[in-house]
């Protein structure tokens, strides 16, 4: 593709504002020119997803996503008849008199083209960037039959017949880690674990992210995040809830963190119950004070 | 380009596999008869050939290996030759006719492909002809790239990449830096000596068999003559603490014979049927074969699935008595049960066992959990164990509705607040937590230890586990639990902190 090296894709993902470590630039490289899968794991709300919207805009072409969940059956992850055109179809037949043969109700007209399908078909204009996300949440059944598209870019259809990729589409597929995907699937993409990023690194994103709040906000807000993530949590806070909470200050018209606020929004960045409770009051001062002697 | 490297590369790939010894033998066979025959005809089309070949060869020889820990144990044995045949600075065995850098490189990561493999990781040899490719698209003088590429292609599992990046430093070093490699490192990453010694898991041997440490395996069973006699009823209800050899022996083979079924989870999905769902695929189908005539509705119904088992047992030191036996009843369970059954042994600290458990026979496998273990018979901090199964485990195993059971006698030396916060957390997100608790067997047992009292509030099922009548009802049980939640109070957990 349009990429002939690393630090040119790194730099074209800084200029879609997605701040990308090396070893992820490295893996979407080779993802594009190997045209293999990237499969992304990590923790919620460290930018999985966004990969994919950003390799889209760079690529200038379409975003076709799955949305993975228990129960995601081939009806709805790659095509399905229409019956209620089929039915018209018939009854229409009939007033004219004339009796339906099974070629023409089961021909391209009457075929709902669910993701897996829209991309395989897309792919023989412009590969798009095909997002399986949340894979996580499917079940077996379903992983194994992607393991079959994903070998290679195929899907039958009885009535109709094969429809291939003659170049496969962009293939990012994402999971939050709530249980292990069977490793032959891994085996066929590229892995990268996605971890929380460093303080210049957030920093970096804040600033990128959310230009309005002031540079001693998002200075303050990375640092306290940053801590936050060190602290005995069940569930802390992801690159996703930083960039909100700026956000959410800057709305505020907050220029810098105090104690009254943080107690205010905590709901921003913590989502369990207990976490919200541990931290609330006296050791969100002790992190904002440990913040603020860093040079927040 | 690459064509004939690559082909080295699958040569070498192939003879990774430790499964298919023999293969590579007679692949080396044909190799040489390749390489003679190279030296006159064309390179190319002779090679894919050969290198198709091989490829169809390995597939169909190589299977899964036996054991992760075997992988393992082969490791360093294979780091240590990896390491000497660097060091005598051998470069490949004479049918390298390459002297180029390249040549070196390629060299070097077969061998290091080689180490990875050794060390457990899932190192194909597709995936290094994809490095092999992929090394043309990056710089390689850069270290970093090359790193990562290697990461990203040859590990697939979060918990591979710390092993991946020693692995990486150990390896590319520059030779100045001297090849003299203390191994222990990774040595000690990859095997753990046990601390403590574990107790004796197997059944003790009845006297005079001698100092005979590893049973036969060809060996029938002996079946003593005084069990002919003892009836089975009474040794039903016997304390397994109280147990002698001999009754352990029958329990053992009483234990294998009990059913396990474990009640089922209605899922998303749905199979033909004749539920209240209209199948609209085949109704169609129907119709149209009845020249658009509606003559039945095709109907679907839910389906329904296994729910997961999660066992957490205490093996601290007041449940030593029970400890062989409750091994023995969770491998039963996982063997028995169709689904998938996650084993988690803790007395300071909490050892995942599900891997040990599986695909070995009896004894084999309580040998590998009495060596994954650290920390036999120590002190019991229930809470704090819970709670590192909460934060490490509870979200990847405790999906899909399951069924958690807890075996402990309660006594706990952590602290309160933990096990509080840490019962209630794992209450939540399982369908249904059963603890069991082989002191509630004698007739005066009442739960008054702290422990007990704090956790048992969260408890939906608290049962005896002591005998194999307890262990019956249990059967019960658990094939009875179905979709319907248990009714739980609404207890609040704070956090003390």
């Amino acid at each position: 593709m349009k990429f002939n090296s690393i630090d040119e894709l790194q730099s074209a993902l800084r200029d879609q504002s997605y701040i990308a470590d090396r070893g992820l630039a490295t893996s979407i490289y080779l993802a594009l020119k190997l045209g293999r899968p990237l499969f992304l794991e990590g923790e919620a709300g460290v930018g999985k997803t966004e990969v994919a919207k950003v390799m889209t805009r760079l690529l200038d072409t379409d975003l076709i996503r799955l949305q993975c969940y228990e129960g995601l059956d081939v009806h709805h992850a790659v095509y399905e008849w229409n019956y209620t055109r089929q039915m018209m179809h018939i009854r229409l037949l009939e007033a004219r008199g004339e009796h339906p043969n099974e070629s023409e109700l089961f021909g391209p007209e009457f075929l709902l083209r669910r993701p897996l399908l829209q991309a395989i078909e897309a792919a023989r204009e412009k590969p798009p960037v095909l997002l399986v996300d949340e894979l996580d949440r499917s079940d077996e059944e379903f992983e194994a039959f992607l393991l079959e598209v994903l070998s290679d870019f195929q899907i039958t259809i009885p009535e109709i017949g094969t429809i291939k990729a003659d170049s496969p589409p962009v293939v990012i597929i994402t999971s939050n880690r709530t249980r292990e995907i069977h490793d032959a699937l891994k085996r066929r993409c590229l892995y990268y674990w996605i971890d929380y990023p460093t303080f210049d690194k957030e920093f970096e994103i804040v600033r990128t992210k959310v230009p309005q709040a002031s540079e001693k906000l998002s200075r303050q807000v990375t640092g306290f995040i940053q801590e936050l993530r060190r602290a005995d949590l069940y569930k802390v806070p992801g690159v996703a809830e930083t960039i909100d909470w700026t956000t959410a200050l800057v709305a505020l018209d907050q220029k810098a963190l105090d104690q009254s606020i943080i107690e205010e929004t905590l709901g921003v960045i913590l989502k369990y119950q207990d976490d919200v409770e541990k931290i609330r009051g006296e050791n969100a001062k002790a992190i904002l004070d440990r913040v603020k002697a860093t040079g927040g | 380009m690459f064509s004939f490297e690559k082909m080295l590369v699958w040569q070498k790939a192939v003879e990774w596999s430790d499964s298919i010894f023999d293969v590579a033998d007679r692949l080396h066979q044909k190799y040489q008869t390749f390489y003679r025959r190279m030296n006159t005809t064309s390179c190319t089309s002779k090679g894919m050939r050969w290198l198709r070949l091989s490829m169809a060869c390995h597939e169909q020889h190589s299977k899964p290996r036996k054991s992760k820990s075997l992988a393992r144990e082969l490791s360093v044995s294979q780091a240590r030759s990896t390491v000497s045949q660097m060091n005598s600075n051998s470069i490949l065995p004479a049918n390298s006719n390459s002297n180029s850098n390249s040549g070196h490189l390629l060299h070097n990561l077969l061998l290091f492909g080689r180490l990875l493999r050794g060390l457990g990781l899932d190192v194909n040899p597709g995936r290094m002809i994809d490095l092999v490719n992929a090394l043309d698209m990056i710089e390689i003088g850069r270290k970093q790239d090359f790193y990562h590429a290697a990461r990203t292609l040859l590990v697939h599992k979060r918990d591979d990449l710390k092993l991946f990046d020693q692995a990486f430093h150990f390896f590319w070093r520059k030779p100045e830096e001297g090849w003299e490699i203390n191994l222990p490192s990774i040595q000690q990453r990859v095997r753990r000596k046990p601390v403590v010694k574990p107790p004796d898991l197997r059944a003790p041997k009845p006297p005079g068999e001698g100092a005979d440490e590893t049973p036969d395996p060809n060996r029938p069973p002996i079946i003593e003559m005084t069990l002919t006699y003892s009836p089975n009823e009474m040794l039903r209800q016997k304390d397994f603490a109280g147990m002698t050899g001999e009754e352990l022996t029958a329990v053992k083979q009483l234990m294998a014979a009990l059913v396990w079924r474990l009640g089922q989870r209605r899922t998303r999905r749905q199979k033909a049927g004749r539920g209240p769902l209209l199948d609209l695929r085949r109704t169609m189908r129907r119709i149209i074969r009845h020249g658009g005539e509606m003559m039945d509705l095709a109907r679907k119904e839910p389906k329904y699935k296994p729910r997961p088992l999660v066992i957490i047992a205490d093996i601290s030191g007041s449940m030593e008595r029970y400890t062989r036996l409750l091994l023995q009843f969770i491998y039963s369970l996982s063997e028995g049960l169709d689904q998938r059954v996650e084993a988690f042994v803790f007395s300071t600290r909490l050892t995942r066992i599900t891997r040990q458990l599986r695909g070995h026979e009896l004894d084999h496998a309580l040998r590998e959990v009495s060596r994954a273990v650290q920390d036999w018979s120590g002190g019991t901090r229930i809470g704090d164990a819970l709670k590192a199964f909460n934060f490490e485990w509870g979200r990847r195993v405790l999906g899909g509705g399951a069924v958690v059971v807890l075996i402990s006698d309660g006594w706990d030396r952590g602290e309160v607040g933990v096990l509080r916060g840490e019962m209630a957390r794992l209450q939540r997100s399982s369908h249904r937590l059963i603890w069991l608790n082989p002191l509630l067997g004698s007739p005066d047992y009442e739960p008054l230890t702290r422990g007990m009292q704090t956790a048992l509030p969260f408890i939906d099922d608290f049962l005896p586990v002591h005998n194999l009548v307890s262990l019956e009802d249990l059967a019960d049980k658990l094939a009875n639990i179905d979709d319907q939640r248990a009714a739980r109070r609404q207890v609040r957990a704070r956090v003390e902190s």
